[in-house]
């Protein structure tokens, strides 16, 4: 690409400042769509792998992320809202350009990503991390203009504030709701941990109020330990009705704050809907995806639809993998390595995975599960396993809740610089 | 540097502080069961040699950093400049939160909470490692983890296997302890404890199943070239 050029400059007489010109001039572009944990991964490790051999171009339009997971932690008053807020002025610094918009389309053919604020984007090799959107009509009476009312609290930021906002103006006595979606979804333990947190406020400050969880799934991670959990600490305070019992036969209103369960029509105080969810709008606008998700190649994250475009994280439908936080972190880097690879002469290395997801049920009783996994034609597969035991001592459970802290700070310095 | 004058400020402010319980109050036989999981790096008793930490015979008024043939970091060997032994508050003080005492320290230890845990921690190790029990030092690593350090690490290959690494420990981390600096016959011989399990740990034992000798070799690698 860029030899035949720089042999041609090379020959006239500016030698001493021409190489760095034509290097600026000729990088490899890549645009990466989404600046969450796969999208600020991908970038900070394309970036540093190339040592600034491709030109690296974040789009994403909020100028600080909030990270979804630990965020039920804050509901809890385990953590300050601000704790969960990152911006983008490490990735800055390590040369990566963050523009702040929203990427409205893709032109596969011309590759190029369009902007809402007008221009487009062209690049080499694309990355799409923009995690998840929420699947209409999932949950009847409930859309995204009702989420005031009833908030899903699983984008978080200021719909995390709502939602805990709603929690500590509850009545004494009152009924918190949960609509718990069906798979797959972002962060598996993720509804079960905020229940979880909600309890242990409510405990503290509305020891009356109970919690009424509405599920369409038969099952879900680390159930026993949560159950277990939820006996221990909230004897009394949960109950959760299954899809034998009618949980995924569900309907609200929002206005009259109701949600009916199987043709019983509860009253309830909050009421959090959790919809089902599918990857973000730009898979969908530049027809990436197989239904609801997009297929990818295990090996590099890159579409089955178009090897030029990544698509990591929550959007990917990659096999094994939980949707985290973790995973796309991750991904990021095994898509990163393949990037450097083919556009900057990089090493490639084989790919791995790992994920591990902590969930708090109460103060200083902390549960992980995690795995590693490799990828093979069908899909990112697991290699091996662990979760927590029922029955650890309480040393444990305190050690493995310091040990979520110390990764929160590592990940997120891993993301965000 | 600033870590002897901290050390000795901690030193000094442990007299402020509830002493630590002499340690002829503790349980020895309490103690052996609590030294399981420091046992996963430090040998005690007859025949005791260093591994991934030096041997404790003799620990109780031994000189800090004293142990020949033992790679201390630079932190623990600025502890022991000019002769400071562990004596019981030092032990108690250093059990309780190894990375407050000695900034910098090597031992990958959160600490014991409970006072009376860490005195029959002391009790024990007072019993069971008496000084005439010490052998010669020998630092010389396990064969398994000699032969590893033996190879060629590739620390391209090892940059890469250490981005798995950084999702969890981060440079400066204490809730999961930072692994940048680490001596390479440390670090290649905590992967192999973890790989084992002689050494044991949900996460870390389900990641480093899957490193092979020359995975080691080449995350040793990095790390060492990375400081």
């Amino acid at each position: 690409m860029g030899v035949s050029r720089r042999v041609f400059l090379g020959t006239a007489a500016a030698a001493l400042a021409a190489p760095m010109v034509v290097r600026a001039q000729n990088r490899p572009r890549v645009v990466v769509v989404g600046g969450g944990a796969g999208g600020a991964t991908a970038a900070r490790y394309i970036a540093n792998d190339s040592q600034g051999g491709i030109d690296v171009t974040l789009v994403e339009p909020s100028r600080a992320y909030y990270t979804c997971f630990f965020s039920n932690l804050y509901l809890g008053g385990f953590r300050e809202f601000d704790s969960l807020g990152h911006g983008y002025g490490g990735l800055a610094t390590g040369g990566i350009n963050v523009v702040h918009d929203w990427a409205t389309g893709i032109d596969r053919d011309a590759k190029t990503v369009a902007l809402a604020g007008g221009g487009s984007l062209p690049y080499d090799r694309l990355v799409l991390s923009p995690g998840i959107d929420f699947v209409e009509d999932s949950v009847p009476g409930w859309s995204l203009a009702s989420q005031n009312a009833m908030p899903h609290a699983y984008k978080a930021g200021s719909q995390t504030e709502l939602l805990r906002a709603q929690i500590e103006a509850m009545p004494e006595g009152g009924v918190f709701a949960m609509v718990a979606p069906p798979n797959p979804y972002r962060c598996p333990p993720g509804p079960y941990e905020r229940v979880s947190m909600v309890a242990h406020y409510l405990r503290e400050h509305n020891p009356s109020a109970t919690i009424l969880i509405a599920d369409p799934k038969e099952s879900y991670s680390k159930q026993g330990l949560f159950e277990d959990g939820w006996q221990t600490h909230y004897a009394g305070m949960i109950q959760r009705i299954g899809p034998d019992f009618g949980g995924g036969n569900v309907e609200v209103d929002p206005a009259a704050m109701t949600l009916t369960i199987d043709g019983q029509v509860e009253n309830v105080d909050v009421c959090n809907v959790i919809p089902a969810q599918r990857a973000g709008g730009i898979v969908h606008a530049a027809a990436l995806n197989d239904g609801d998700w997009a297929p990818v190649s295990a090996y590099d994250l890159s579409s089955r639809e178009d090897p030029e475009i990544h698509i990591l994280g929550d959007s990917a439908a990659q096999g094994a993998m939980p949707k985290s936080g973790f995973a796309a972190n991750s991904q990021a880097k095994v898509a990163a390595n393949a990037i450097v690879a083919a556009l900057a002469d990089g090493r490639a290395f084989p790919p791995r995975f790992s994920n591990t997801c902590w969930s708090l049920i109460d103060t200083d009783d902390g549960v992980k599960v995690g795995a590693t996994y490799e990828a093979s034609d069908e899909g990112i597969v697991s290699v091996d396993s662990f979760v927590s035991q029922i029955g650890e001592s309480a040393e444990v459970r305190a050690e493995t809740y310091r040990e979520s802290l110390g990764w929160y700070d590592a990940i997120t310095a891993d993301m965000f610089g | 540097m600033g870590r002897p004058a901290l050390f000795a400020a901690a030193l000094a402010g442990s007299g402020l502080a509830a002493p630590g319980p002499a340690a002829g109050e503790g349980d020895p036989a309490r103690g052996e069961t609590l030294f399981r999981p420091c046992a996963a790096c430090h040998m005690i008793g007859p025949g005791a040699v260093n591994r991934i930490g030096p041997h404790l015979n003799g620990i109780l008024d031994r000189p800090i950093a004293s142990v020949e043939g033992f790679a201390y970091s630079d932190a623990m060997s600025e502890a022991g400049a000019g002769g400071r032994a562990w004596d019981d508050t030092a032990l108690d003080n250093f059990l309780a939160a190894p990375r407050n005492y000695v900034p910098g320290t090597a031992m990958v230890f959160r600490g014991v909470h409970d006072a009376g845990d860490r005195a029959d921690l002391v009790a024990y190790m007072d019993a069971a490692g008496t000084p005439d029990a010490a052998p010669a030092a020998d630092a010389a690593p396990s064969p398994e983890v000699a032969a590893i350090l033996a190879l060629d690490g590739d620390a391209a290959y090892g940059a890469y296997l250490s981005s798995e690494c950084t999702a969890c420990h981060a440079a400066g981390g204490s809730d999961i302890p930072a692994i940048d600096g680490l001596p390479p016959e440390l670090f290649a011989a905590a992967l192999v404890a973890y790989r084992d399990r002689s050494r044991d740990h949900q996460v870390m034992n389900t990641v480093t199943a899957r490193l092979g000798d020359e995975e080691i070799a080449a995350l040793t690698a990095h790390f060492a070239s990375a400081d």
